[in-house]
């Protein structure tokens, strides 16, 4: 008769404990890059900051004080909220076809199929597209690198996860909650507009938040869209020329042979992690607050 | 001697004439040779059917023999599953609901349905009866309408105090009628009921019951039940379907209309065997 008890020394016993172990090391492995770069960063940026960083414009090269990031700190807003303003609507419209009027047809299918391409399509691809259509083409009132050529490259790379988020939160709103709306005579349009969409809201908001969180922080299609600058965004014509970005700012910056230079990018890196790290707090909590009221 | 002779022929005709007007009242909704497919599948066939009005008709059946796709085919609610198709005319206030000109949406508005799993919207209990009746355009006073539906669905008693919080905070018998008080409040002539009670514990069903009795002054009810008890309690008119093998080579089993007549008449003086089959419980 065999005991009930563990069997330290058998073998199943050991390769159970080894497999064990290996795997929560190689847990601890995955998860270290993100802490030691988030820390560094902090550390290393969170010392340049000053009130001056978020005022000035940053000085040229050579001189001993960096002045700030204002510029690229205006600028990545602007930009990524001109992303969102085309993605939203876009985007959400998009899901709402795939999820409540397609009926699974060859149409969907591509769709769905594109955006999942789309979504794994490299950044730079996106920026050089806008590059050849927008900006070589001089079409936006003849301006080239500008914040809205920027800006809707951004759209691009936030549209499949807006597409895609919009798409699989309809698809969880139980059928039946469609079906009551309808039974008691409303039209699609009304059912979707008051009943599923906000039954859906949270993983759609969640989608989006995330998508902006990506999008701010993307480099390479801005370089080929928005370039850099180093002057405050003063006016609303601003928008159809050069416009700097904190992302692009690193990426120029951190190259500098100045020590100046490279303390602002420290300071934008910083920024950049801190906002996108809260961003995504904020989706998470967004995501737990409608929760909460979500049966009301 | 002629003359009394046309007169008798005149008032046998005008009796005739009120006959048939009454007749003509009585029935609210009229399905001929109506067949429902799935794609290939066929679900039912021939259907044959005069629901009366201001009664309640019960469907029963086995499971499988269609009940539940006819009652869905009533306020075209199969419009809803892509692949399925009827054949035939199903004819409402004098239209074939079923023509190409005809708007699902002002089908339902008059044939109201209350769904087998009690589905309130994610709103307020006052707010999930406004919705209706604000989205069919209802002037009046939304306050009065909340309660006279309430009150209809005897509902108003359990939750006059608690209007504003959520439909999901009630019972499930509680969230079914108000389901039902949602419907009410549309104004439908007709309340479709797809097996309201199968999710609901007895004590529940029994009010239900009790409200559909209710119902019954204002309304007419077509429910589909797999209780036979409750169909002999609450219906005047019970149809009853059944399955049998499909003579079209696809070998499933397609639904059909086997009997249809007063309640009291199929629960105790069936015509066919089948029916007295299945309502003494030898199969199904």
């Amino acid at each position: 008769m065999n005991s009930l008890f563990y069997k330290n020394k058998s073998k199943r016993g050991i390769t159970d404990k080894f497999l064990t172990g290996l795997s929560s090391i190689c847990a601890v492995i995955a998860i270290l890059p993100l802490i030691l770069v988030v820390s560094y960063i902090l550390f290393k940026g969170g010392t340049q900051l000053n009130l001056d960083l978020f005022l000035l414009e940053p000085n040229p090269a050579g001189y001993a004080d960096p002045g700030g990031i204002n510029p690229a700190l205006v600028g990545t807003l602007i930009i990524t909220s001109i992303a969102t303003l085309i993605a939203i609507p876009v985007g959400v419209g998009g899901g709402i076809y795939l999820a409540e009027y397609s009926k699974g047809g060859a149409f969907s299918r591509f769709i769905r199929f594109g955006v999942n391409v789309l979504s794994g399509v490299p950044s730079i691809i996106a920026g050089v597209f806008i590059y050849a259509l927008i900006v070589s083409t001089r079409i936006i009132f003849g301006s080239t690198y500008s914040g809205l050529a920027g800006g809707i490259a951004l759209s691009i790379l936030m549209l499949p996860s807006v597409i895609k988020t919009t798409d699989e939160g309809l698809k969880l709103v139980p059928n039946e909650l469609r079906q009551a709306s309808l039974g008691v005579g409303a039209s699609m349009y009304t059912t979707i507009l008051m009943i599923t969409l906000p039954a859906a809201f949270r993983s759609i908001a969640t989608g989006v938040i995330l998508g902006i969180a990506r999008a701010a922080g993307e480099t390479a299609p801005l370089i080929f869209t928005a370039l850099f600058s180093y002057y405050y965004v003063a006016g609303f014509d601003d928008l159809f020329y050069e416009m700097g970005s904190l992302s692009v700012l690193i990426y120029n910056f951190a190259l500098e042979p100045y020590d100046a230079q490279n303390k602002l990018a420290w300071a934008a890196s910083f920024i950049l992690v801190l906002s996108i790290l809260s961003v995504n707090i904020f989706a998470r909590l967004v995501s737990a607050i409608t929760n909460k009221t979500k049966r009301i | 001697m002629q003359d009394l002779f046309q007169q008798l022929l005149i008032k046998q005709r005008g009796s005739e004439v009120i006959k048939t007007n009454k007749k003509e009242i009585r029935e609210i909704i009229t399905l001929e040779d109506v067949s429902i497919s799935y794609g290939n599948f066929k679900a039912v066939k021939n259907v044959f059917c005069n629901f009366k009005k201001g009664k309640i008709t019960s469907l029963i059946g086995p499971s499988g023999c269609g009940k539940s796709t006819v009652l869905r085919s009533l306020n075209r609610m199969n419009d809803l599953i892509s692949n399925c198709s009827l054949k035939g005319t199903v004819t409402f206030d004098g239209v074939n609901i079923y023509d190409k000109r005809v708007d699902p949406v002002e089908v339902r508005r008059r044939i109201g349905m209350v769904f087998q799993q009690p589905n309130p919207f994610p709103k307020s209990i006052y707010e999930n009866i406004a919705f209706g009746a604000r989205i069919n355009g209802y002037k009046g006073d939304m306050a009065e309408l909340v309660e006279s539906s309430l009150r209809k669905a005897a509902l108003w008693d359990e939750c006059k105090d608690k209007l504003q919080d959520s439909g999901y905070s009630l019972s499930g018998g509680q969230q079914q009628r108000l389901c039902i008080a949602r419907t009410i409040a549309i104004q439908p002539e007709i309340i479709l009921m797809d097996e309201p009670c199968s999710a609901l514990d007895p004590i529940s069903t029994l009010k239900i019951e009790e409200t559909m009795h209710q119902l019954k002054k204002d309304f007419t009810i077509i429910i589909v039940t797999h209780n036979m008890q409750q169909a002999l309690r609450v219906s005047d008119m019970t149809a009853f379907f059944n399955a049998i093998k499909d003579e079209d080579a696809s070998g499933g089993k397609v639904g059909y209309l086997a009997e249809y007549g007063t309640t009291n008449k199929i629960f105790n003086s069936p015509k066919q065997k089948i029916t007295e089959e299945y309502i003494s419980g030898k199969f199904g």
